[in-house]
């Protein structure tokens, strides 16, 4: 039981999210659910000069997939959006610092996909290539 | 030929559908009254390779509640599959030779140990199929799209399975049907006035899930079949829930269609069962075309074998449905009642064990007498993700998700719940080892 990902950060950041809410207006707003277990996140996005001048996110999930948006946002925010779309599947979870298995892999990731989706304007991203 | 037979082992001869294909289980046929059968689960639990395993290191004992998802496989039906494989296999219904005609005659067996288990007059009203799922969308294909005309009503309920479903959504759209759908009532029973007023609207065929697999409730499916024969409508019963739970009697239901899958009922998967009246079979075209389901084939058109080969194309999953077949051999050896009453008593005490800890909250019917083995719930400010995750953190194994359900979670107002489920191998500790997670859930998020 010494592997759990029940760690502070993830607990810290689920219980009081950083960038929360939503945008309005916003340049870039998108909207991603898992289809595993109808999780959803939204985020909201305002642009200036390239760089991601506002980020927010909202929507419900478990704990490590809205910990990992609101710890996706700190990453992002004030950085260019081409850094943004950049961002590797491993960066973030270098960032999380807790143990993903094969079964949450789509929850810690969910808003980074949702991220590149609304910045790049694609319509799917597959998970191996996040 | 005789050289050729004397390269295999002599294969078994076919069992008699009605005898078990191994004798590994311990079932004490003649139990004294006065034994209590919530030992079912500890009696039988040897039987079950998987639920004896050592765990790895720092782990405890496996507490497996999601039968629901899917059950374990006792030794008579892994036994049944090695001794296919090891002195039966060949093709069925083609060759001549010995080994085929044996590999036959054990899948036919199958069938009939099938048709007997629901009650089935004839063993021809047996479709095997891979799954639940792909009996319904056998009928949704087979005969809907040759019986619907545009604006013919199908009645589902809004507690369906998304495989008694999307498949009607399909030929809805395709033939121009209509889907009206049996409502709720807060405690997650169906509404029976809502199902009398779209009866009152000549319906063509009414749908819908024997046991609610989110919620875990019985639908009164006699009760329900009789109003919408009475209608005029065809039924069709999706068992998945119930099969392998309680006793299920297609006479007695007095339903069209019965679907149910392997994978549930103890057997292997990629083996399921739809059940079909003779007649109604008999008058409706084929799903898939390929082999075995032909009489005569031309270039350019075909004719229909007789069911239940019509609905049978290409090679079928042999080994599986004659483990099917040693899976309900096992299970009437225990008798579907004592499995009932066992899976019944284990759910009482979950309630009770469940309701001492705080922020949980059990959805489905307040009356457990209409609730079988699942126990759907929440905890307070916790996703059932999480929930899962920390359960499995102490090897307690139980689903969390919208179970295959989004539109009945999005009555409820849920996205998700944490479900734990029973079979007949389930033992009182493995909920005491939920309940022990649940506090240690509580522990890591509202401590």
């Amino acid at each position: 039981m010494t592997d759990s990902i029940y760690r502070e950060i993830i607990l810290d950041h689920y219980k009081n999210p950083h960038h929360h809410g939503r945008l309005d207006p916003a340049d870039v707003s998108h909207e991603e659910t898992n289809p595993l277990c109808g999780d959803e996140i939204r985020i909201d996005v305002r642009i200036n000069d390239g760089l991601i001048s506002e980020i927010a996110f909202d929507g419900r999930g478990c704990a490590v997939s809205q910990a990992s948006a609101s710890i996706l946002t700190d990453m992002v925010v004030g950085r260019p959006v081409t850094e943004a779309i950049a961002l590797s599947r491993e960066d973030l979870l270098e960032e999380l610092g807790i143990p993903v298995s094969p079964a949450r892999m789509k929850c810690a990731t969910l808003g980074l996909k949702t991220l590149k989706l609304g910045l790049t304007g694609a319509t799917s991203i597959d998970d191996d290539k996040l | 030929m005789t050289s050729c037979r004397d390269a295999f082992p002599a294969p078994k001869p076919a069992p008699a559908p009605d005898r078990p294909m191994t004798t590994t289980h311990v079932i004490v046929e003649d139990r004294p009254a006065h034994v209590p059968p919530g030992t079912l689960g500890d009696r039988i639990r040897p039987d079950f390779p998987i639920l004896n395993q050592l765990p790895s290191p720092g782990r405890p004992a496996l507490a497996f509640l999601d039968t629901a998802a899917s059950s374990q496989k006792p030794r008579a039906v892994i036994d049944a599959l090695t001794t296919y494989y090891e002195t039966t296999h060949a093709n069925i219904h083609r060759g001549v030779y010995q080994l085929s005609e044996h590999a036959t005659a054990q899948y036919e067996a199958a069938r009939a140990t099938v048709a007997d288990f629901i009650g089935a007059p004839d063993p021809h009203e047996v479709v095997f199929t891979r799954n639940t799922t792909e009996g319904i969308n056998l009928v949704a294909n087979a005969w809907g799209r040759r019986n619907l005309r545009p604006g013919d009503l199908i009645i589902l309920t809004v507690m369906e399975h998304h495989s008694n479903l999307v498949p009607w959504q399909l030929v809805a759209e395709e033939t121009g049907a209509e889907l009206g759908f049996v409502g709720m009532l807060p405690d997650g029973t169906l509404d029976l006035v809502s199902l009398d007023a779209l009866l009152a609207r000549a319906p063509k065929l009414v749908a819908f899930s024997h046991v609610s697999n989110a919620l875990g409730t019985i639908h009164p499916a006699a009760e329900i079949t009789r109003r919408a024969k009475a209608a005029g409508a065809l039924v069709l019963v999706d068992g998945a829930q119930s099969t392998p739970h309680i006793p299920v009697d297609v006479v007695a239901l007095g339903c069209d269609f019965l679907a149910f899958s392997g994978h549930k009922v103890l057997g292997p998967t990629g083996i399921g069962v739809l059940w079909g009246r003779r007649e109604i079979l008999d008058g409706m075209g084929p799903f898939m075309g390929g082999g075995s389901m032909i009489r005569r084939v031309e270039l350019t058109h075909s004719t229909w074998a007789d069911v239940p080969a019509r609905f049978e194309a290409g090679t079928p999953a042999i080994a599986e449905a004659i483990g099917l077949g040693a899976a309900l051999t096992y299970l009437k050896g225990i008798g579907l009642e004592r499995v009932a009453e066992h899976e019944h008593q284990l759910l009482e005490y979950a309630l009770d064990r469940l309701a001492d800890v705080p922020g949980v909250t059990v959805l489905g019917p307040s009356d457990p007498a209409r609730q079988a083995g699942v126990v759907s719930f929440t905890v307070d400010g916790v996703h059932p993700h999480d929930v899962a995750a920390i359960l499995d953190e102490g090897n307690v194994a139980v689903r969390a998700g919208h179970h295959c359900c989004q539109p009945l979670l999005r009555e409820m107002d849920l996205v998700a719940t944490t479900r734990a489920s029973f079979g007949p191998y389930t033992v009182q500790s493995e909920i005491d080892a939920l309940v022990t997670g649940l506090r240690r859930v509580n522990a890591i998020f509202n401590g």
